[in-house]
């Protein structure tokens, strides 16, 4: 437990050390990141095999940096934070192995990737607003030099799309915190200070100031109509960029709905729950329908992670228990089965055939060329279906559970929402990999494979990071106690209490 | 009286110690400089600048705070001290940039006048009567005009410096009348009594006219709209360490010039704090429409500019606002998150023309794309720049992060938004969202832009690229540690 | 209750079997994947010995706590209902895989996503706890789709996605409703759901959670599951699958998974909603006399084979539904006509399941002979050149419209039995579909069988081989002994049904 504060440290050292060690030879720039993130992955592991799931958050250090402010140094975990962390491990280490090919300006890649994800580390261990906002906006521009060097389809545009997206919605968020710490006249910015700061705002105050610290959160997290950043920049962004985006980056803004949002606001969300509710139902919805008649493969992934998100962002709304639980066992699931989708279709696919048109995929026998790939995109597929067994079923069920207690018409549209998901998933697993697999005639199907080229088999790193993602999703669809037991506790902590309850008038 | 000589003495040692280095330049290029390449003569210029400066910072420190000394002429106040010494480190690395950057002609007078303009940064910053504040004001600007039209080579140059001076002399001219007004209205030219006289004799309209020629002057020297036209040509026709000291030091002496004269001398007419409770017309509300006004104008025009150092301009006008702003707040918090902003933005923008400066001496420097590739030319170079850019655009760890916080924070901590800095203060937020748009296509012509021609490696002399590395480590310092400056206050 | 967990073993053999086959390039494909399939029956067999017929309740139950903060369980159990099912599909399994996999060139594939898909049909027939029972219903569809897409005919593609979405819908309603279930009461686990219905508490607590909550759940569950019977009018994915799918995936298709719609009924709507089964009841038996009858008029029109025995088998899986929305209006006092109509359901679900195999099986032996082509007009006169195969087919078709002596006809009797004594204009709607059944299922004999060999048949058209004859003798075998002693299997089923009709309410 006490090594957790330093995952972000030893992350950005292993930025640095992967800058110089990149500059010099690409391979060693690959390993120096990997290693970077095992050690988070394992530091996170150790963490969690040591926590002991509680109510309360646990520091881990709390010491005074800007007293000029009463802004404090304080790192601590609850079993919110601690399922992103081991979420952030997974998806870093599947993203470095994802991202062996890249050749290009190696160092500087991996540099600014592993800054990226330092700051991400740093936002779920804060426990002081300020500290939380400085690795947030850490994680900002990162991405878009990752995305406009290194990424493809209009690539410039999606990046500067994507960081103006994510800084204004960081804007809103400060200029929110910063009008709570001054019109409440807030001793700091601690959780608790700030809690009590908002309390003294008017409710219509509240109510705006929360607007804008959610909103503003949201537009990170993808939730509709703030989303438009998402599926463009997720496809110009390279492949293992796209898995840290969708997998880690967008749970920063649901955390920071969840963590400083809704509790800082409890009467302003009771207010506004309606509206956000309504939104991420259309969000679910929208973002599927999108997806079903993309013709890019991996503008279908992309919606589908805005819709994935949406039932967050549901979870959320509902502000009752099980839903909440169920939204960051969600922000788990959709972080591991996003990343492994992107992961086949930026790494396993597009640089096998260099097109992600998917008239073209559907021309090709995908199936019998790169079987590998084929299998684990439909494992990925399954999993983001929502099938039960994966890790994505149990969340989406416990918000359900949470849409029928609190609104049951977002229960309903949630339900269609689960359709579509089906519908685009199978959909794009046909015309992307099965488009040439039909009728009796095998024969005549392995000469036209023969036809094609060749493709190359998939490679030892490609199997290691599928593997472990199919891993944490299989066990956590089969055994979701294991995050759902840090979880609750954590929820049912009384910085949530009044915000659980004032769903109920 | 002797004893206060002598303190005003010790007080004046460092504006003594530049004086005589800016005479010790000039005799020394007279001297040893006849006849020696242009090169050894600015590095020996440079260096002997240099050591004054270092030499004045030094004795400012050890003389530490001395409080008021010359009948109250001068308030060697904490605030002096601080800016003292950071106008010192700014010009510092102001005549740095001269090292990296394409030399001139008479290098020798070029560090005196820069000097000489430290000098006027220096009484400014401490200055507590009308008159030692305009005779700094002006002992400072009249060698930034001549700094500013310095190349005689280039046009540009010298329509900056006509600009520079025409506006300048305005300005001057106003606040002098202005600063008569107020002798005639409150018979004192110390700020401290001319404080006094008004709380108990509330001026009229007269005194509103002698405020509002406070303001337009304070608009010019700090390049807030509507008074900031003359920025983007002289930011663009300046010689590049003149336009980094204009943009640096200057700005921070007149800070804290005008933060003394607005809240401690002309502090009664402010309108209050709180606006309710003197009702509308005090100067915080003007100051407050001149911020907003500065931050929409420069932001929306800076995205608009394909031209570095205009786009520099006009990043600097909307950074005005943000000064405007901790100014307004500085009456409520004290001067620590306008100091601390003032201080964080003069170094980032000194270490961009620093990178200007070196990336000019083998190609122009002018246009964005002008800077493409310089990743391949110097990543040194290119690293720097990316850290000063990013500290403008107020990304954390950097100080710039830190400096538009403090400023916000204390900005909404004096009423919310019942006072209009409150809303200044969101507007602000919302144009720091606007300003990363320009300050990210700076670095992506920077980064990522792979130049038609594959560029030469760039040479970085030893002195420059140690120069840029302090300053941006300064940054990431001071943005991690912040409450190295704040604790100061 | 039992030291060995059979029926865990039940489930995960055929998985293992995958495993292995998945893990083992070089197995003996046929060989190896027979063995796991056949597992099923063995076992089957061992649970039905094991079984006391006279006890109510689950008998080799399993349970252990598995997400013990969402409160799921791993929970098996069989009752007789279940029982027979697990039985259906040891005895129906082997002759899908055997006709799935003939002539397969590379059969490992094929036969490693079948009994994937066999296991998951036994788990949804054992499950007790929505979760684990909801991940085996959901997790069929995957093999199915692959199988169908890979190994059927030139529309497959379009079919098995149309399938695939149809079904996914109705997954969509019945997660819905189990969420609505889990969020009145904090389980999903069906038996203790049962036990709350049982004390009356159920549709209160739905209540509580909002006013139109138990309306909503019952149909998202209806929906779920009426797709997958399926009951008209949610049939319209199955004419295209039954004819894409390959014939023995097809066969699979029609007698197990149709089943498991038809369980879904008796272990979920029966016994969960029965309250809002009463209400719908007319309606509801309204479109399963649809089914039945527009399905045989339907089948009436088909010129191809498969389309045909698909809206047969509509037909008649309509009729379990039949009898089942039947029993939902019975009040006390219509005990024994529940009764029959109830058991005579669950007969129904097993005997089609006999017999709409040993016809797919049939139909395959045709398409075979003619190279692919399914139409009735590129045949004729089959009995003359191949008589062993005519009279199997003659065995299932006559099992298939009921002819008395055959099994199919015990299920029909009791159902027509019951819904006589519960609503008699449903019984004389439902005699004219089994006229239309009857009148199809000659019109297809006549044409293809009898008169002179025309067609395909008249080229060369060899008899069945010794393999097809494997595989169809024992269905037609068991369709004569079951229809002789129908008693072999009702014991089983008794004292569910006498269960199930003592609860009926007061009028």
């Amino acid at each position: 437990m006490s090594l957790l504060p330093w995952i972000p440290y030893v992350t950005f050292a292993g930025a640095l050390l992967a800058y110089v060690a990149g500059s010099r030879s690409a391979r060693a720039g690959r390993v120096v990141a990997l290693l970077t993130a095992l050690t988070g992955l394992g530091l996170a592991l150790t963490a969690a095999a040591a926590f002991v799931p509680g109510r309360e958050l646990q520091t881990l250090v709390n010491r005074a940096w800007i007293p000029e402010l009463g802004i404090r140094y304080h790192l601590a975990v609850d079993g919110i934070s601690l399922t992103l962390i081991v979420l952030t491990g997974v998806a870093t280490t599947a993203a470095v192995l994802f991202s062996w090919t890249v050749s290009e300006r190696v160092g500087e890649f991996f540099a600014l990737f592993l800054g990226l994800i330092g700051g991400v580390y740093g936002v779920f261990l804060s426990a002081d607003v300020f500290l939380f906002f400085v690795f947030y906006e850490i994680a900002i521009v990162p991405k878009y030099f990752l995305i406009a060097l290194w990424g493809s389809t209009r690539r410039e545009y999606g990046a500067m799309k994507l960081v103006l997206y994510s800084f204004a919605g960081s804007g809103l968020v400060l200029a929110g915190v910063l009008w709570t710490y001054g019109s409440g006249a807030a001793e700091g910015f601690s959780l608790g200070a700030l809690t009590a700061a908002a309390a003294r705002l008017s409710p219509v105050e509240g109510g705006v100031v929360f607007a804008l610290v959610f909103f503003g959160f949201a537009t990170l997290a993808g939730l509709f109509p703030l989303h438009t950043w998402a599926p463009t920049g997720h496809v110009a962004a390279p492949t293992g960029v796209s898995m840290l985006l969708a997998g880690v980056v967008m749970k920063l803004g649901a955390y920071g709905c969840l963590r400083v949002a809704l509790p800082l606001f409890p009467d302003a969300f009771a207010a506004w729950q309606t509206t956000l509710g309504w939104l991420a139902v259309a969000g679910i919805v929208y973002a599927g329908l999108v997806a079903l008649v993309q013709d890019d493969f991996k503008f279908v992934i992309g919606y589908s992670s805005v819709s994935h998100m949406g039932f967050v962002m549901l979870g959320l709304a509902t502000g009752e228990l099980e839903a909440l639980g169920g939204a960051v066992l969600q922000m788990f699931s959709h972080g591991v089965i996003a990343g492994l989708l992107f992961a086949v279709v930026g790494r396993m696919v597009y640089e096998r055939t260099h097109t992600r048109d998917l008239a073209e995929l559907q021309a090709l026998p995908l199936h019998r060329l790169i079987p590998g790939a084929a299998a684990i995109f439909v494992v990925a597929g399954l999993a983001s279906m929502g099938l039960p067994g994966f890790s994505g079923f149990p969340s989406e069920l416990t918000i359900l559970v949470g849409a029928w207690r609190h609104h049951i018409p977002w229960a309903l549209v949630a339900g269609l929402g689960v359709l579509v998901a089906g519908a685009f998933t199978i959909k794009v697993m046909q015309r992307a990999f099965f488009g040439q697999l039909r009728g009796p005639a095998e024969s005549t199907q392995k000469e036209h494979a023969a036809e094609h080229a060749p493709m190359e088999p998939l490679t030892l790193p490609e199997k290691a990071g599928a593997a472990l993602l199919i891993a944490a999703t299989v066990i956590v669809g089969l055994k979701p106690d294991l995050l759902l037991d840090w979880i609750m506790p954590a929820l049912q902590s009384p910085a949530f209490a009044l915000t659980l309850t004032k769903g109920h008038p | 009286m002797t004893g206060d000589y002598g303190a005003l003495g010790r007080a004046l040692l460092p504006e003594g110690v530049l004086v005589a280095t800016a005479l010790v330049v000039i005799l020394c290029d007279l001297v040893w400089g006849r006849g020696r390449g242009r090169e050894s003569r600015v590095q020996a210029s440079v260096l002997l600048g240099l050591l004054g400066l270092v030499a004045a910072c030094v004795i400012l420190w050890q003389e530490g705070v001395l409080g008021e000394v010359g009948s109250g002429a001068l308030n060697l106040d904490f605030l002096a001290v601080a800016v003292r010494v950071g106008v010192v480190v700014l010009s510092g690395f102001s005549l740095l940039t001269l090292v990296g950057g394409n030399t001139r002609s008479q290098p020798a007078e070029y560090v005196a006048l820069l000097l000489f303009a430290t000098v006027g940064f220096l009484q400014m910053a401490a200055a507590q009567t009308l008159l030692l504040a305009f005779l700094g004001l002006e002992l400072a600007s009249l060698s930034l005009y001549v700094l500013a039209g310095y190349d005689r080579t280039r046009p540009e140059s010298a329509e900056a410096a006509l600009k520079y001076y025409l506006q300048g002399g305005v300005s001057a001219a106003v606040l002098l009348f202005g600063f008569s007004l107020l002798y005639g209205l409150t018979g004192s030219i110390g700020f401290r009594e001319i404080s006094l006289v008004l709380v108990s004799n509330p001026p009229g309209a007269l005194g509103a006219v002698a405020v509002g020629m406070v303001l337009v002057a304070f608009g010019y020297k700090v390049a807030v709209a509507p008074f900031h036209l003359w920025a983007p040509d002289v930011y663009q026709g300046a010689p590049t360490s003149s336009a980094a000291l204009i943009a640096s030091a200057s700005k921070l002496a007149g800070v804290a010039l005008f933060w003394r004269l607005l809240w401690s001398g002309l502090g009664p007419t402010s309108g209050g704090v709180n606006l309710s409770s003197s009702g509308p017309g005090g100067w915080v509300l003007v100051v407050a429409v001149m911020a907003a006004a500065s931050l929409l104008l420069g932001n929306l025009v800076a995205l608009a500019q394909r031209n570095l150092r205009r786009l520099l301009a006009y990043s600097a006008i909307g950074h005005a606002g943000g000064l405007a702003l901790g100014l307004l707040a500085a009456g409520e918090v004290g001067p620590g998150p306008l100091f601390y902003y003032a201080a964080t933005y003069g170094l980032a923008t000194v270490g961009i023309f620093g990178c200007i400066a070196l990336t000019e001496r083998e190609t122009s420097c002018a246009t964005l794309e002008d800077l493409a590739g310089l990743w391949r030319r110097s990543p040194l170079v290119a690293a720097c720049l990316a850290v000063f850019v990013l500290s403008l655009a107020g990304i954390p760890p950097l100080a710039g992060f830190f400096g538009k916080f403090v400023v916000f924070a204390a900005a909404l901590r004096i009423d919310g938004l019942g006072h209009p800095a409150g809303w200044v203060a969101l507007l602000a937020i919302v144009m720091s969202m606007v300003s990363l748009y320009y300050y990210l296509i700076v670095l992506k012509q920077a980064w990522l832009v792979v130049p038609p021609t594959p560029p030469r490696r760039m040479a970085v002399p030893l002195v420059a690229s140690l120069a840029l590395v302090a300053a941006a480590a300064g940054l990431v310092v001071l943005g991690v540690f912040p409450s190295i400056l704040l604790g100061l206050f | 209750m039992n030291e060995l967990p059979l029926l865990s073993l039940l489930v995960a053999l055929p998985w293992f079997g995958a495993l292995l086959l998945w893990l083992w390039p070089k197995a003996p494909v046929r060989g190896l994947a027979f063995i796991f399939c056949a597992s099923t029956l063995v076992l089957g067999v061992i649970a039905a010995a094991g079984f006391d017929p006279t006890r109510t309740g689950y008998q080799w139950t399993e349970r252990h706590a598995w997400i013990p903060s969402l409160r799921i369980d791993y929970h098996l159990g069989l009752d007789g209902m279940s029982l027979l099912l697990v039985l259906l599909t040891g005895v129906v399994s082997p002759v899908a895989l055997a006709t799935v996999l003939r002539r397969l060139e590379s059969p490992r594939l094929a036969a490693l996503l079948f009994l994937l898909l066999q296991g998951a049909a036994l788990g949804v027939f054992v499950a007790l706890d929505f979760f684990p029972w909801f991940i085996c219903w959901e997790f069929s569809l995957v093999p199915a789709f692959f199988l169908i897409k890979g190994w059927g005919g030139a529309g497959a593609g379009r079919a098995a996605y149309t399938f695939v979405v149809t079904t996914l819908a109705g997954s969509a309603g019945l997660l819905l409703a189990f969420a609505a279930l889990y969020a009145a009461t904090g389980t999903m686990n069906f038996v203790d759901l049962a036990q709350l219905q049982a004390e009356g508490r159920l549709p209160g607590l739905l209540t509580a959670v909002g006013a139109g909550v138990p309306t909503l759940a019952f149909v998202g569950a209806l929906v779920g599951l009426a797709v997958k019977a399926p009951l008209f009018p949610l049939h319209t994915w199955m004419p295209a699958t039954y004819a894409e799918a390959p014939p023995g995936v097809a066969l699979f298709l029609t007698a197990v998974m149709s089943k498991m719609g038809v369980y879904g009924f008796f272990r979920i709507l029966w016994v969960l909603f029965p309250a809002d089964l009463r209400v719908h009841a007319d309606l509801l038996l309204l479109l399963a006399l649809g089914g039945a009858v527009l399905g045989a008029m339907a089948a009436l029109r088909q010129t191809d084979v498969r389309r045909m025995l698909a809206y047969s088998s509509l037909n008649h899986v309509s009729y379990c539904l039949v009898a089942l929305f039947a029993a939902a209006a019975g009040v006390k006092g219509h005990e024994v006509a529940v009764e029959a109509a109830l058991s005579g359901a669950l007969v129904q679900a097993f005997n089609h399941g006999l017999s709409a195999s040993a016809l797919f099986v049939c139909a395959a032996a045709l398409e075979s002979r003619a190279g692919g082509s399914r139409e009735f007009a590129r045949f004729g006169g089959v009995r003359a050149v191949a008589p062993v195969l005519a009279g199997m087919s003659g065995v299932a078709l006559f099992s298939s419209l009921g002819l008395p002596g055959l099994n199919g006809f015990v299920g029909e009797f009791l159902i027509f039995r019951g819904v006589f004594g519960l609503a008699p204009w449903a019984a004389v709607v439902g005699t004219v579909g089994l006229l239309a059944t009857a009148l199809f299922l000659l019109t297809f004999w006549q044409r293809v069988f009898h008169g002179p060999p025309a067609g395909a048949a008249a080229g060369p058209f060899p008899d069945l081989d010794r393999g097809e004859i494997a595989v169809l003798l024992p269905l037609c075998v068991l369709m004569i002994v079951l229809g002789v002693a129908p008693g072999l299997i009702t014991p089983w089923i008794n004292p569910l049904v006498t269960g199930w009709a003592a609860t009926l309410p007061m009028p």
